[in-house]
C-alpha cells in the first residue's frame, strides 16, 4: 500500500517536472551587466507575453566547446545561445548551429524593410542573428597620462610620451592589427601583411618594444579593475565595460575610441533541438531581435543595436538618465577611425598565429 | 568417489576432495567481496575510467578525414607527395564527388577546421569552395582539376594535397608529435618552426615550478605541523582551524586576494613604499610572473602538506626525543637522527599530494601567472575551450598523465611507496 503510494507520488512528480520542463527555456549568455540588460530588454517582456520561464546560463565563454560536447553526447540542453560572431561561424562550420533565413524567420523593421536589409552586412554567417555591435578599444587614466591625453591608438606603443603599464588581451587578435597599424602599415593592407610570415614577425617585433610594460588580461573585467586600481595607465577592453567604469563608477578614466575594433555579438540556435523546442527558440529570436527590443537593450548597456532601424530609437540610460547615443561605438564622433575585424582571416590563421604569439609570450 | 583408497586425495566432510571444496569456498568469498565493491567499481569505471579513456583516444583518432572524403583518401594513395607535381584528374574527380556529398551533409567545413590545424588556410578554402561546388554533378560535370582550381586557387597547390594525404589515415601520431613541438610532414617527422615551439618549454616549466612549490610547501608546513602536533589538544584544535579556514575558502577568492596583496599598487608594495624601503617609482613586480604563481600556489596547496605531516607527527612518541637527549644527543642530533626520520612518511605523502595537484593546476597560474608563470594545463584548457583542437589537448593530457605515472614510479623506486603515510 505504502509502496504503491510512493510510486504514484513519484510518477506524479516526474510528470509535473516534465510539464514544468516544457515551459522552461535555457538561454546562454555572458553574465554580469550584459545578461542583466538582456533580462530587462528581452527575457522579462517575453516571459510576460508567453508565460515561458527563462533560465539563464552564463556559459557563453565556453559555448563552442560545450555545444560540441553536448552534440556528441546527443543531448543538447540549451535553447538559445549568445556568442560572438567568430564563434557563431565556427559553430556553423561544425554543423552545431541552425541555419536561419532572416527574411522569413526574423521580424521585418516597422517600416517594412526586410530583416536581411535591416541587418545588412552584419549577417556574417548563415547561423548568426546579430544583436549588438561592440568594440574593443582603449581606456586611459586621465590623471596618469600627463597634460596631453592620448588621441591616437599608437600612444599604446609610445613609452616615452606615456610611460607606465598598459593592459592588452592575452591573445593575438586585435593586438597584432594595432601593432601593424602603428608600425606604418596602411589600414587596408593589415590583413594582407598579417597573412605573411614577415608580417607576423613585424607585428610581434612591434609588440616586443612594449612587452615589459604590458599586463596581459584574460577576462573583460580585468582592464577596468586594473585601471581603477591605477595598476595600468591605459588598457584595452570592451567599450561597455569602460562605460560602466566611467559613468557608473565615476573613475578618472576616459575613452580612446581611435582604431576601435568593431565586433558583433548575437544569437545562435543549437542544431539538434526537438521540433517543439526549435519552434519556441525561433519564436523567442523573432521577438528578441525586433527593432524595438534591440533599441531597448541600449538603455542598460552601451552597445550599439545591430539593426539600422533601431538606431533612432536609442534613448536614455535607464537609471543614470544620460543619453546613450554618444556612448555607442557606432556614434559618428566615436567612429571617426574604426577597424573592422576580419572573420575569415582569423578563422584560418587563428591557430597558426596563436601558436607563434604564445611562443613569443613565453620567450 | 566412495571407493577412494587411502592413497587418494583428502576428502572434506561431504565427500568432495578437500582442495576443491576449499577452492569453492574461496571463490564464493571472492564473488561476495566483488559484489560488495561492484557498485563502486561500476561507478568508477563509468564516470572516471571511461570518460578519460575516450578523451585519450581522441589523441590518435583521425577517422573524420576518411569518413568525409572516402574516395579521395583511397585515390590519393597513388600520388607521390614528393613528386613535385599535382595529383592527376582521378584524385580531383574523387575529391569533387566527396566534396559535393560533404556539402550536402554539411560536413565540409568541419573537415576544413580539422585540416586547418595542420595547414593554415584550409578552413576558408573548404568553406568558400563548398559554396561553389554545391550544384556540381560528380558524374557529368568533369573534368574537375581545372574547375576546382578555378573555384579556389588553393586546390592547385601541392601543399594542400600533401596535407590531405599526410593526414588521411584512420589513426594519427600527428597530435602527439604536435604536443612535443614536432610535426608530421610528407617528408616525415620534423621539428616545428622555432617560433612556434612552446609546449616542451611549458612542460619543463610546469615540472620545475611544481617542484619549487612542493619544496616551499615542505619548508613552510614542517614547523606548522610540528607545533600543531606538540601543542596541547585545545590550542592545537584552535590552530588547526586557522589552517583549515583558508582550505574552506573558494579558490578564486584566495587567488584574487593575492592579486590585491601583490600588485604594484597593492598592500605589500604600499607598505614597503610607506616604510621607505622601496622607491615609489620603482615598486616591486611580484605578480603576473613566476614569483606570483609560486606564492599563490604555495599558499593554496599548503594545507595538503600540513595535514598529512601533522597526522604522522602526532604518532611520533615524544619519549623518543627525551630518550635521545638523556643519552647525550644535542637538540639538533635528537631532531635530525630521531625525530626527522620518523616524520618522512608524512613529508612523502604531502609532497606527492602537492606535486600532483600542482602539476595539473590551471586557474591560479591563469590569474596571477602573467606570461612566464603559466603551466601546460593552461594550454590544455585553451585547446579544449578556445581553439577546439581536442586531439592536441588529449595528447597533451596523455603526456602529462604519463609524466606523473613515471614520477610516481621513480618515487616508489627511490623512497618506496610503503614509506608514505597519511596518519
Amino acid at each position: 500500500m505504502k509502496f504503491t503510494k510512493t510510486l504514484l507520488a513519484t510518477t506524479a512528480l516526474t510528470v509535473a517536472a516534465g510539464a514544468a520542463m516544457a515551459d522552461d527555456m535555457t538561454i546562454v549568455s555572458w553574465g554580469g551587466a550584459y545578461s542583466k540588460s538582456q533580462l530587462k530588454a528581452y527575457h522579462e517582456p517575453y516571459s510576460a507575453k508567453t508565460g515561458v520561464n527563462i533560465i539563464n546560463d552564463d556559459s557563453s565563454a565556453e559555448a563552442v566547446a560545450k555545444l560540441r560536447a553536448m552534440n556528441e553526447a546527443g543531448n543538447v540542453t540549451w535553447d538559445v545561445v549568445d556568442v560572438v560572431a567568430a564563434d557563431a561561424m565556427r559553430l556553423c562550420d561544425e554543423g552545431l548551429a541552425l541555419e536561419i533565413d532572416p527574411d522569413t524567420q526574423l521580424a521585418a523593421a516597422p517600416d517594412g524593410t526586410s530583416a536581411s536589409e535591416d541587418f545588412g552586412d552584419l549577417l556574417v554567417s548563415s547561423c548568426f542573428i546579430p544583436q549588438i555591435v561592440y568594440s574593443t578599444t582603449f581606456g586611459y587614466r586621465t590623471d596618469l597620462v600627463g597634460d596631453t591625453p592620448p588621441t591616437d591608438v599608437c600612444a599604446v606603443f609610445d613609452l616615452e610620451a606615456y610611460p607606465g603599464k598598459r593592459s592588452l588581451e592575452k591573445r593575438p587578435i586585435n593586438n597584432m592589427e594595432w601593432a601593424l597599424l602603428c608600425d606604418g602599415v596602411a589600414k587596408a593592407d593589415v590583413y594582407d601583411v598579417l597573412a605573411t610570415e614577415e608580417g607576423q614577425n613585424q607585428a610581434l617585433a612591434k609588440l616586443d618594444t612594449i612587452r615589459d610594460s604590458v599586463i596581459w588580461w584574460n577576462a573583460g573585467a580585468d582592464t577596468p579593475q586594473l585601471l581603477a586600481d591605477g595598476e595600468v595607465i591605459m588598457g584595452s577592453t570592451y567599450n561597455g565595460r569602460l562605460f560602466s567604469v566611467i559613468e557608473e563608477q565615476k573613475q578618472p578614466v576616459a575613452m580612446l575610441w581611435d582604431a576601435q575594433v568593431f565586433d558583433l555579438d548575437g544569437w545562435i540556435i543549437p542544431a539538434g533541438l526537438s521540433p517543439e523546442r526549435q519552434a519556441r527558440a525561433l519564436d523567442y529570436i523573432m521577438f528578441a531581435t525586433d527593432t524595438q527590443r534591440l533599441a531597448d537593450q541600449a538603455k542598460y548597456i552601451s552597445y550599439g543595436p545591430a539593426r539600422k532601424s533601431s538606431a533612432p530609437l536609442v534613448g536614455k540610460h535607464e537609471s543614470l538618465g544620460i543619453d546613450m547615443a554618444p556612448h555607442m561605438p557606432t556614434d559618428p564622433n566615436n567612429a571617426k577611425n574604426t577597424f573592422l575585424y576580419n572573420y575569415e582571416f582569423w578563422a584560418d590563421y587563428r591557430d597558426d598565429i596563436d601558436a607563434k604569439f604564445q611562443a613569443w609570450l613565453a620567450k | 568417489m566412495s571407493d577412494t583408497t587411502d592413497s587418494g586425495p583428502m576428502l572434506a566432510a561431504d565427500g568432495t576432495p578437500l582442495k576443491r571444496s576449499l577452492a569453492r569456498a574461496l571463490r564464493r568469498q571472492k564473488i561476495r567481496a566483488l559484489m560488495l565493491v561492484a557498485p563502486l567499481l561500476l561507478f568508477v569505471i563509468l564516470t572516471f575510467i571511461m570518460p578519460i579513456a575516450s578523451m585519450l583516444m581522441r589523441s590518435v583518432d583521425n577517422e573524420m578525414v576518411g569518413e568525409i572524403l572516402p574516395q579521395t583518401v583511397v585515390e590519393i594513395q597513388n600520388w607521390d607527395a614528393n613528386s613535385g607535381e599535382l595529383p592527376d584528374e582521378a584524385v580531383y574527380a574523387a575529391f569533387a564527388a566527396d566534396l559535393v556529398q560533404a556539402v550536402k551533409n554539411k560536413e565540409h567545413t568541419k573537415l576544413g577546421s580539422r585540416l586547418n590545424y595542420e595547414q593554415t588556410g584550409l578552413s576558408s578554402m573548404f568553406r568558400q569552395s563548398g559554396r561553389k561546388v554545391k550544384n556540381w554533378d560528380p558524374v557529368t560535370d568533369g573534368p574537375f582539376k581545372e574547375k576546382l582550381i578555378k573555384a579556389h586557387k588553393g586546390w592547385g597547390e601541392i601543399e594542400t594535397w600533401a596535407a590531405i594525404k599526410t593526414h588521411s589515415s584512420k589513426y594519427t601520431s600527428g597530435y602527439f608529435l604536435n604536443a612535443i613541438d614536432m610535426q608530421k610532414t610528407p617528408q616525415g617527422i620534423a621539428a616545428q618552426p622555432e617560433d612556434k615551439q612552446i609546449l616542451i618549454t611549458l612542460f619543463i616549466r610546469t615540472l620545475k615550478m611544481s617542484l619549487i612549490i612542493t619544496g616551499c610547501c615542505i619548508l613552510l608546513a614542517y614547523p606548522v605541523a610540528w607545533i600543531l602536533a606538540n601543542l596541547p589538544a585545545r590550542s592545537a584544535n584552535l590552530l588547526m582551524i586557522l589552517v583549515l579556514l583558508p582550505f574552506w575558502t573558494s579558490l578564486l577568492v584566495r587567488t584574487s586576494a593575492w592579486k590585491v596583496m601583490l600588485q604594484q599598487q597593492g598592500v605589500i608594495n604600499e607598505v614597503l613604499v610607506w616604510l621607505g624601503i622601496v622607491a615609489d617609482d620603482n615598486r616591486l613586480e611580484i605578480i603576473n610572473n613566476q614569483f606570483g604563481t609560486i606564492v599563490a600556489m604555495t599558499h593554496i596547496l599548503l594545507p595538503f602538506m600540513i595535514l598529512p605531516m601533522y597526522s604522522v607527527m602526532q604518532t611520533i612518541q615524544p619519549t623518543y626525543l627525551r630518550a635521545a637527549k638523556s643519552l647525550g644527543a644535542t637538540n639538533w642530533t635528537a631532531f635530525w637522527r630521531v625525530y626527522f626520520p620518523q616524520s618522512i612518511p608524512g613529508i612523502g605523502a604531502g609532497s606527492i599530494l602537492v606535486f600532483i595537484l600542482a602539476i595539473g593546476y590551471y586557474i591560479t597560474p591563469e590569474i596571477v601567472g602573467g606570461t612566464d608563470g603559466v603551466f601546460i594545463s593552461n594550454r590544455i584548457a585553451y585547446h579544449i575551450s578556445k581553439s577546439l583542437n581536442w586531439g592536441l589537448a588529449a595528447a597533451l593530457g596523455a603526456i602529462l598523465l604519463a609524466v606523473v605515472l613515471v614520477l610516481y614510479w621513480a618515487y616508489d623506486k627511490i623512497v618506496g611507496i610503503d614509506n608514505v603515510k597519511l596518519g
